[in-house]
């Protein structure tokens, strides 16, 4: 067994030479989890919007329920989705399993109580005035909404890139429904599961930078962008 | 109801357009033909030779028999000659042909505690492993490897127990590693433990009953059974792998100058 010293060498030499299939990789992962957020998002916020402002029986037992959705284990997700997908299944004709559509489905079915549960969070704390003051002045509903949600901007976006760095880190539903397929499903966490268990650790290595590289990036972005905001107020 | 299916699907299509144009061909095969890098060795010779692109899932021949069973692959490449059989009687798959074969080796730590070093009855060989009671990892994940080294125990007439037999539920990489760092016995086909053999302090130690013979075999899923199985690719790659041309890639691939697979597909 090399030491760590020289497998991390040789992960740095695997990033900035710029290692094709390691690069595919990123690649890759970054494809299907940006997919995944964008679909989510919009209907995700429509529903927290709906939470805070809407009126009807079950506010709160919905909440509860995507609360709870917050806990569930991302292999459950897997299976889940896996029995759905499976050719026996209610959707089997639809032949997704194995696909990148499967995993981006799952990441949707992942980060879109995530997106509910925070998203719900900070619509709330934002000021009832602006709803109450864009109506009163006749604004149209759909426009209204789109001004809340302009409002907390900030805190959205933080929804959104707690969400996104969730989905991008998970390894079971992608094992699972993706299948780690080389050069089609293989992602970044399932190609670290693979390469540590064969022993080489290097690509290991290098891909973990790159996740540990992106959190700093979404983390700094956000402290940035909210230090702006607390700047203008 | 129809509609809605169409649309979804329409959906998913323009998603994930660009991706594929040809049916792509799913092989299910087990971890220890990948984990070993055959699979990605010949890949590239399949594809660039037929024209097909083959997409590779590996898990153990439990897993990868039961995809085949429900339809979700096109092929399966594994190794349990019992489960294969009843696969194919149960009208799962169709067109079964030999591929390579290598065997089952016994690995353990240099000091070799309970002295199988040279010995060649696999029976024996788990007597001494049992009797010294010294840690002994398995698969324990319903594989190939895993079948066969529950019928090795059986036949020893053994029951080993939970305070040294550990089962890990892992593929035959990350069982190598665990043994490795527990100084442990386990056993391995030929192919993974030469891939694994330089970044392991393991030692080979027994080897050469018939009973370890460990015969690979590639089965098409059979396309009566559900509609839009890759049947033709299917065919296309067992006919690739069991050509003249695809068996001298798996002859020539070799670590160390060592062969891991012989094939057996072709006979003079």
């Amino acid at each position: 067994m090399e030491g760590i010293l020289i497998t991390t060498q040789k992960a740095l030499h695997l990033l900035v030479t710029g290692d094709q299939e390691l690069w595919s990789i990123v690649i890759l992962s970054f494809s299907v989890s940006l997919k995944a957020i964008v679909l989510t998002t919009p209907p995700a916020m429509l529903v927290a919007y709906s939470l805070v402002n809407g009126n009807f029986p079950g506010k709160r037992v919905i909440l509860a329920v995507f609360n709870s959705l917050l806990s569930v284990p991302t292999v459950v997700i897997g299976l889940f989705l896996y029995v759905m997908l499976t050719r026996q299944g209610p959707f089997g004709d639809l032949r997704l399993l194995f696909s990148q559509t499967a995993m981006v489905i799952g990441q949707i079915l992942l980060c879109f109580p995530i997106l509910v549960a925070l998203g719900f969070a900070t619509i709330n704390a934002a000021d009832r005035r602006v709803r109450e003051t864009s109506i009163t002045l006749g604004a149209p509903w759909w426009y209204t909404i789109l001004t809340v949600l302009y409002e907390v901007r900030f805190g959205l976006l933080a929804a959104v890139l707690t969400g996104f760095g969730r989905i991008i880190s998970e390894v079971g539903i992608s094992m699972m429904v993706g299948g780690n397929i080389l050069g089609y499903t293989r992602n970044i966490t399932t190609a670290i599961a693979l390469e540590t268990s064969k022993g080489e650790f290097a690509q290991g290595i290098a891909l973990g930078i790159v996740l540990l590289a992106l959190a700093f990036v979404l983390t700094t972005f956000l402290t940035y962008v909210q230090g702006k905001q607390g700047m203008s107020k | 109801m129809i509609h809605k299916k169409y649309i979804f699907t329409a959906i998913l299509y323009i998603f994930s357009a660009g991706s594929i144009l040809a049916e792509p061909v799913r092989l299910a095969t087990t971890t220890s033909t990948d984990n070993s890098g055959l699979i990605k060795e010949l890949l590239p010779y399949f594809e660039k030779e037929t024209g097909n692109e083959l997409l590779v899932i590996s898990a153990g021949t439990g897993q990868a028999l039961r995809m085949g069973q429900d339809g979700n692959v096109d092929v399966l490449l594994v190794h349990e000659p019992e489960a294969e059989k009843r696969f194919i009687q149960a009208g799962y798959g169709v067109n079964k042909r030999a591929v390579m074969y290598n065997d089952f080796v016994f690995v353990g730590p240099e000091s070799d505690p309970a002295g199988i070093k040279g010995e060649s009855d696999a029976i024996s060989t788990l007597k001494k492993i049992f009797i010294e009671k010294h840690v002994f990892i398995s698969r324990g994940d319903d594989s190939g490897t895993h079948k066969k080294e529950l019928v090795l125990w059986e036949k020893a007439g053994l029951k080993p127990q939970k305070s040294w037999y550990r089962e890990a539920g892992l593929g035959m990489g990350r069982v190598l590693q665990i043994a490795d760092e527990l100084n442990a016995y386990t056993i391995v086909d030929r192919g993974t433990w030469l891939a694994f053999k330089s970044k392991l302090s393991l030692k080979l130690l027994a080897y050469g009953d018939k009973r370890l013979h460990n015969q690979y075999s590639i089965i098409a899923v059979n396309p009566a059974r559900y509609s839009g199985i890759n049947y033709l690719g299917a065919m296309s790659l067992i006919a690739w792998i069991t050509s003249i041309g695809g068996q001298e890639k798996i002859e020539n691939f070799r670590i160390n100058d060592q062969i891991l697979f012989i094939p057996v597909a072709v006979k003079n």
